[in-house]
């Protein structure tokens, strides 16, 4: 939270107060003001959300640990299908959401540890390589295993998914507050969504700031002499691994439910590298910056693609280039301007792995 | 004098070159030993075996009765050896306090759940650790860097973090590998003496050095290895004397020399 306030330009230095309370405004009045600009638009917002989650998880493998993973989606993937098995008409299962989300989060949590242990000697390219290969075996998988036994229904995906119910409150209604005034199932989802967010960033920066975060910050700079203070780096790996999927599984929950449909076109490669642009877009080993690459990068090609056809309507009268166009080519010139302009992403990690409040006493002071 | 480390006949063989050969040494509880010898004598290779970064081929350890595990650096750390490095491995990113904080880490327990929940003993056991680590920049004498970045440092101050590092795991044997190296001679008269503290606080000291003047005023007893062997043990006086140490050192008469 402090990070993110202390993100905010101008205001986060002087007046970090302040900042928290905007940061806090924004994130609450978002929806309300996009509502204004048409449905879709919260909607974006609600993928926004989940793709925070899954880039303060990679960020936590990636920022924190130093672990390059390429394969990070497939994480996201293990939790869409265990909610789309345990919630919905497809093994006429309708499991509830508190049970689907602890065990989306183990099942992804042990994909983790299978994808931790035999990589656990490996470093940079190396390791990049092979989480791409696990990733792209997830995904291979899925689309295949409808046949002898069907089991995830290959490429057509698995329909109609049991929407988030809290306490016998659909998510997936609208509420009918008076006969003209009704609150939008988006905003419902948004602000579940919000909460998962608000609760993930809690316990990123808890572990932060921790012999855990330590230990992994330690690895991630020079894993011998990590090895040398007696970090005992393979179960180190492992906890990076199962914790940073653990994120993944929530939100492939959270995607699944939401979208009502899986199927394995959503869990491409370039899924996984898209998580992790925004990671590194923002800045790797931040928490805010995670937060950051994720909105800009989820928001931005969808701005692109409802701005890109009037605009250009309006000024050459016909359209040049087609929004999908037009979008990887402003994202290829937003890296190549980020690496030239800030090398280590939008927001350069700053961050802090203790408390200094704790030697107050001694004079200690940032 | 009681034993703290033994080292029984120690061999590790990297490919055609035999890096360390049947090297036995003893080293006593409370003294500083000092590991000599020319440039690619083993010296480092020996840090390397003892604190478990390789897999000795023959020989083991055994530290307070026990025998050491080999292998595995984070158990030989947890019994009570800690080491530097020669060329200083820092954790950059990290603050000097959080660096030394990192160092505490196999004295902690505090588990996810604990961290998650922030209860009561992970908070205090962290604020200890803060604290502590605090004390230990002081002793080494840069607590005035505490909230520095590691990298930004100067160089005598990164030799001085590493070391509080290696304390911040409460060990009792200290392996130092060159700390003296790229010093001019103000900060070495320091080291001297943060080592003599060192000493004096009851941890057992491990010395690797080139510089002969600081290994002589500072050590109880000293090594020398020669091609992977240990060619002298003895008082630094008598370790001066010793005609196969000044052949090792000079090429003088031995049938290695270049």
């Amino acid at each position: 939270m402090n990070e993110l306030a202390l993100a905010v330009p101008w205001l986060g230095k002087r007046n970090p107060q302040a900042a928290r309370w905007l940061v806090i405004a924004i994130a609450i009045g978002a929806p309300l003001v996009a509502m204004m600009f048409g449905r879709t638009w919260v909607r974006v917002l609600d993928f926004a959300l989940l793709y925070i989650l899954l880039a303060l998880g990679l960020n936590l493998v990636v920022g924190f640990a130093g672990l390059l993973d390429l394969g990070y989606i497939a994480f996201y993937a293990v939790g869409a299908y265990t909610a789309a098995f345990l919630a919905s008409p497809h093994f006429d299962l309708h499991t509830p959401i508190w049970i689907v989300l602890p065990l989306a989060a183990f099942f992804a949590a042990m994909a983790g540890i299978t994808l931790g242990f035999p990589v656990l000697r490996l470093r940079g390219d190396y390791l990049a390589i092979v989480t791409l290969g696990f990733g792209e075996i997830v995904r291979i998988f899925m689309n295949n295993l409808n046949y002898p036994i069907n089991i995830t229904n290959g490429p057509q995906g698995i329909n109609s998914l049991d929407p988030i119910v809290l306490f016998g409150w659909d998510l997936s209604r609208n509420i009918q507050v008076t006969e003209e005034l009704a609150i939008n199932s988006l905003f419902l989802y948004y602000y579940f969504f919000l909460a998962c967010v608000v609760g993930s960033i809690i316990f990123i920066s808890r572990l932060q700031i921790s012999r855990v975060g330590r230990a992994w910050a330690a690895m991630r700079d020079d894993e011998l002499a990590a090895k040398a203070i007696g970090i005992n780096t393979r179960n180190m790996k492992l906890l990076a691994f199962s914790l940073g999927a653990t994120f993944g599984g929530v939100s492939g929950v959270l995607f699944g439910t939401f979208q009502g449909f899986v199927s394995p076109e959503s869990f491409s490669l370039m899924e996984s590298i898209a998580v992790l642009t925004m990671v590194v877009f923002g800045g790797m080993g931040n928490i805010a910056g995670a937060i950051v690459g994720a909105i800009i990068l989820s928001a931005l090609p969808e701005i692109l693609r409802h701005l890109a056809v009037p605009v250009q309507q309006a000024l050459f009268g016909h359209v040049l280039l087609d929004p999908e166009v037009l979008r990887m080519l402003l994202l290829s010139l937003a890296m190549i301007l980020m690496m030239l302009l800030r090398p280590s992403g939008l927001i350069p990690a700053n961050a802090k792995y203790s408390h200094i409040r704790y030697l107050k006493a001694k004079g200690v002071t940032e | 004098m009681i034993t703290l480390l033994e080292a029984r006949n120690i061999g590790k063989r990297f490919g055609g070159l035999q890096a360390l050969s049947d090297v036995s040494l003893t080293i006593r509880k409370g003294e500083v030993y000092g590991l000599i010898g020319p440039n690619g004598a083993g010296k480092t290779t020996f840090f390397n075996v003892l604190t478990g970064a390789y897999t000795p081929d023959g020989g083991e350890f055994v530290f307070n009765g026990a025998v050491l595990p080999s292998g595995k650096p984070h158990l030989v750390v947890a019994q009570g050896i800690a080491r530097t490095f020669q060329n200083i491995r820092l954790f950059r990113e990290l603050s000097a306090l959080e660096n030394v904080m990192a160092g505490h880490h196999i004295r902690t327990k505090a588990s996810v759940w604990g961290i998650l929940t922030q209860n009561k003993s992970t908070v205090e056991e962290e604020r200890l650790t803060t604290e502590r680590a605090y004390e230990l920049l002081r002793y080494v004498g840069i607590e005035r860097f505490a909230t520095a970045t590691a990298k930004n440092l100067s160089y005598g101050d990164q030799r001085r973090l590493e070391i509080a590092r290696a304390l911040a795991t409460e060990p009792q044997l200290l392996a130092l590998d060159e700390p003296a190296a790229g010093m001019n001679a103000t900060e070495t008269v320091q080291l001297k003496n943060l080592i003599e503290q060192i000493r004096s606080d009851g941890v057992t000291v491990l010395l690797i050095e080139h510089d002969v003047k600081l290994v002589m005023g500072l050590c109880d007893r000293v090594a020398v290895l020669d091609f992977g062997r240990k060619i002298a043990e003895d008082v630094p006086a008598e370790v001066q004397k010793n005609e196969a140490v000044i052949g090792a050192y000079l090429g003088g008469g031995h049938k290695h020399a270049h």
